[in-house]
């Protein structure tokens, strides 16, 4: 059972600021964090670790400093980390990234035959979704994206009957692996890995794959090259500048309370009060 | 978990990466054990880096150390309601490297000591508390983690694990820390435009200045504020005993946010955005609180040691000189070959004593109690202080012996001259 799970670190957005005269996002001394929805992945990577035995092997492509977050993953028990780092890559939208990511793994797969490949649902600083089903495409993977739960891993017929959270319900699916699952969040909880998965995380001799080990060739398929979509303009949204009116309740007669609220709501909007009066009648 | 190691450092500050890394550039095998989820992100500080206690554990620091501003000049402010009286020193022999202080901010620093410390060949381990120390009979011979398979043995253990050091008390090697002994400190980092911080503070680039500060900004306890420049924020805090705390009533963030109110303190942080929150306990008891810090396979440093001279706001360069100190006694003995015995170890007291550390404290030992016992320092004098200046300087056709007698009858008023007297003694007498 080898699993591949592919991570990766983003700026903690809880504590992004944007600067107050360039509105421009200033990432400067915010803390890298493993992107939290691909924990989700890695938990649930584990878990079939647990039960069947095997490998998981963790992935991400990013600049050095990506390290971190690798490491990170193996403390939680991964078995093998790589990353992929070159200054080629750098500008990769989705597009590239996936290319990029799925180049490395089926260089994985020359080694290790891979049963299924774990992503997170989305990143926290991009929330495009598209790099897991990107992968699965290029490596004609069967794809099982907001995956709530694996319910059956059939090793011997090689099939996986997974929930899957759709609009309106929950979808039962049913596909043969190897396949790739996008991991829906809040479905797991990440474990407290041992004291000796911390040491060996401390020590792990970190595989970092340049372009050419990753197996590409065509450098017109990574980075900004292989990169069709442009940021035109990042802006920060406009704070509503109107605040909730609090109405203390004590100075008003309780008889005449829901018409007097109901006035400061139609002084605000008088549209809605021409429809409901033209409704009416 | 079979793995022993010669040394398990219990933390990831300033004591606890001096040590490790003093460690491994030692030869020695250590382990290293933060509580945080990285080194520094669970410790507060100023913060002011003081180069010389760094320089004589990693001489080239300054090459890539994450150094906020050199300081060039030193602000001290006694504050009434409305006023303060200050005395400013600025040199320019401070602007010439290598620079003697600077800013910080901790959670960049701790990474960037913690890093050396593991290039040197320490292992850091991190989000992992040490819950007890492993003894055999007296000895200290490991630690209990909160981890699965969490014994890990070593036969020296420095615990470096800060003010409260809940394994020092646990294990019975000190008592719990007295309100008295401890000082609470509030602080906020506020963001600014560096140049907004520059032309407000008439510094240039990577030039700061601190302002320390004492008077009513602690509301009649015991304690002193601070304002340090960072190069795209200022730091702004203040810290008062917390025995002052609890008789009082007073929350430490309305300290804070009064004194950021204050007409002296509220232009220079205008515009600003607070970034950060943080508060942390300062052991202030000095020489008399400081506790055994030795004995059979254990060490005691940094803050875990009370090892801060509050006096002079001094703490980190301590902390960093004693986690050294441990570290030099440890390798120098497993190079003699000699067991890591209580006997043997009483050699790093020897070092303490011998050290500005144990010096300093000793100097000022008289002050936390005179500072207790007569908070007029904190109250009388800087209002005394205010009205007089505001008495001389403010032109209002009374004439000046007028004036003067005044303000000797507002001091008269406020102490008597027996009073008066005894305090400057008792200050006099604290400094010696």
């Amino acid at each position: 059972m080898h699993s591949v799970v592919c991570i990766k670190q983003v700026p903690d957005s809880a504590q992004i600021r944007v600067h107050p005269v360039t509105n421009t996002i200033m990432r400067q001394g915010v803390p890298a964090i493993v992107n939290p929805y691909d924990l989700f992945a890695l938990e649930e990577a584990l878990r079939l670790k647990d039960r069947f035995g095997g490998t998981v092997t963790v992935v991400s492509m990013g600049p050095p400093m990506a390290e971190a977050a690798l490491r990170k993953c193996l403390s939680f028990g991964a078995d093998d980390a790589i990353l992929v780092s070159d200054r080629a890559f750098a500008g990769s939208d989705t597009l590239a990234t996936s290319y990029a990511l799925s180049a490395t793994i089926r260089k994985i797969m020359d080694n290790m035959p891979v049963d299924l490949i774990f992503t997170g649902k989305q990143t926290i600083d991009g929330d495009t979704a598209q790099v897991g089903p990107g992968i699965a495409k290029r490596l004609d993977f069967q794809l099982l994206t907001y995956v709530s739960k694996i319910v059956d891993l059939d090793r011997d017929k090689r099939e996986i009957l997974v929930e899957r959270r759709a609009e309106g319900g929950v979808q039962l699916l049913r596909t043969s692996t190897p396949c790739l699952i996008t991991m829906l969040e809040g479905t797991n909880e990440m474990r407290f890995g041992d004291l000796d998965d911390l040491f060996r995380a401390a020590r792990y001799d970190l595989k970092v794959w340049d372009r050419a080990a990753a197996g590409i060739d065509a450098v017109e398929m990574i980075g900004l090259k292989g990169s069709p979509t442009v940021v035109s303009k990042v802006f920060a949204p406009k704070p509503r500048s109107q605040r909730a009116e609090i109405v203390d309740t004590q100075d008003h007669d309780p008889k005449n309370l829901a018409a007097t609220l109901l006035a400061k709501v139609f002084t605000q909007h008088p549209k809605l009060e021409q429809e409901i009066a033209k409704r009416a009648s | 978990m079979a793995e022993k190691f010669d040394v398990i450092v219990v933390g990831a500050g300033m004591a606890g990466n001096a040590a490790a890394y003093t460690l491994a550039k030692g030869g020695l095998k250590v382990l290293q054990i933060e509580r945080g989820e990285t080194p520094g992100s669970k410790n507060v500080q100023g913060a002011i880096l003081y180069s010389d206690a760094l320089e004589k554990i990693i001489p080239d620091f300054r090459d890539d150390a994450p150094l906020e501003r050199h300081l060039i000049e030193q602000r001290v402010w006694v504050l009434d309601d409305t006023s303060y009286m200050g005395s400013h020193y600025r040199s320019e022999d401070f602007n010439k490297p290598p620079y003697n202080r600077y800013t910080i901010i901790r959670a960049h620093f701790d990474q960037w000591f913690n890093r050396k410390a593991r290039e040197a060949g320490a292992l850091t381990i991190c989000e992992t508390t040490v819950s007890e120390l492993l003894q055999d009979g007296s000895r200290v011979v490991g630690v209990r983690t909160d981890r699965k398979g969490g014994e890990i043995y070593a036969d020296a253990v420095i615990l470096a694990d800060g003010a409260n050091s809940r394994l020092a008390v646990k294990a019975g090697f000190r008592g719990e820390i007295d309100p008295k002994d401890v000082a609470l400190a509030v602080k906020e980092i506020h963001f600014l435009p560096q140049e907004t911080i520059e032309a407000r503070f008439n510094i240039g680039e990577d030039e700061g200045v601190v302002i320390e500060m004492a008077g009513k900004i602690s509301a009649g306890m015991m304690g002193t504020g601070f304002l340090y420049t960072n190069k795209e924020s200022i730091t702004l805090g203040v810290g008062c005993m917390l025995s002052d705390f609890k008789e009082q009533k007073v929350t430490p963030y309305e300290l804070l946010d009064r004194m950021k109110a204050h007409p002296s303190i509220a232009p220079l942080i205008a515009g600003s955005e607070m970034k950060e929150y943080a508060a942390h306990l300062i052991p202030e008891g000095g020489y008399h609180a400081v506790p055994k810090v030795f004995g059979d396979g254990w060490l005691i440093a940094g803050d875990a040691g009370q090892f801060v001279n509050g006096i002079h706001r001094e703490g980190s360069n301590l902390a960093m000189t004693t986690g050294m100190l441990a570290a030099q006694t440890l390798i120098e003995l497993k190079a003699a070959g000699k067991p890591f015995s209580a006997a043997n170890l009483a050699a790093y007291k020897a070092r303490l004593d011998d050290s500005f550390v144990m010096k300093d404290l000793k100097k000022y030992r008289r002050m936390p109690e005179i500072f207790h016992h007569n908070k007029q320092f904190f109250t009388t004098y800087p209002e005394l202080l205010s009205r007089a200046a505001q008495t001389l300087i403010r032109v209002d056709g009374v004439d000046k012996k007028t004036k003067e007698k005044d303000i000797k009858k507002s001091f008269l008023a406020s102490r008597s001259l027996l009073g008066l007297l005894g305090d400057a003694l008792k200050f006099w007498r604290a400094v010696q």
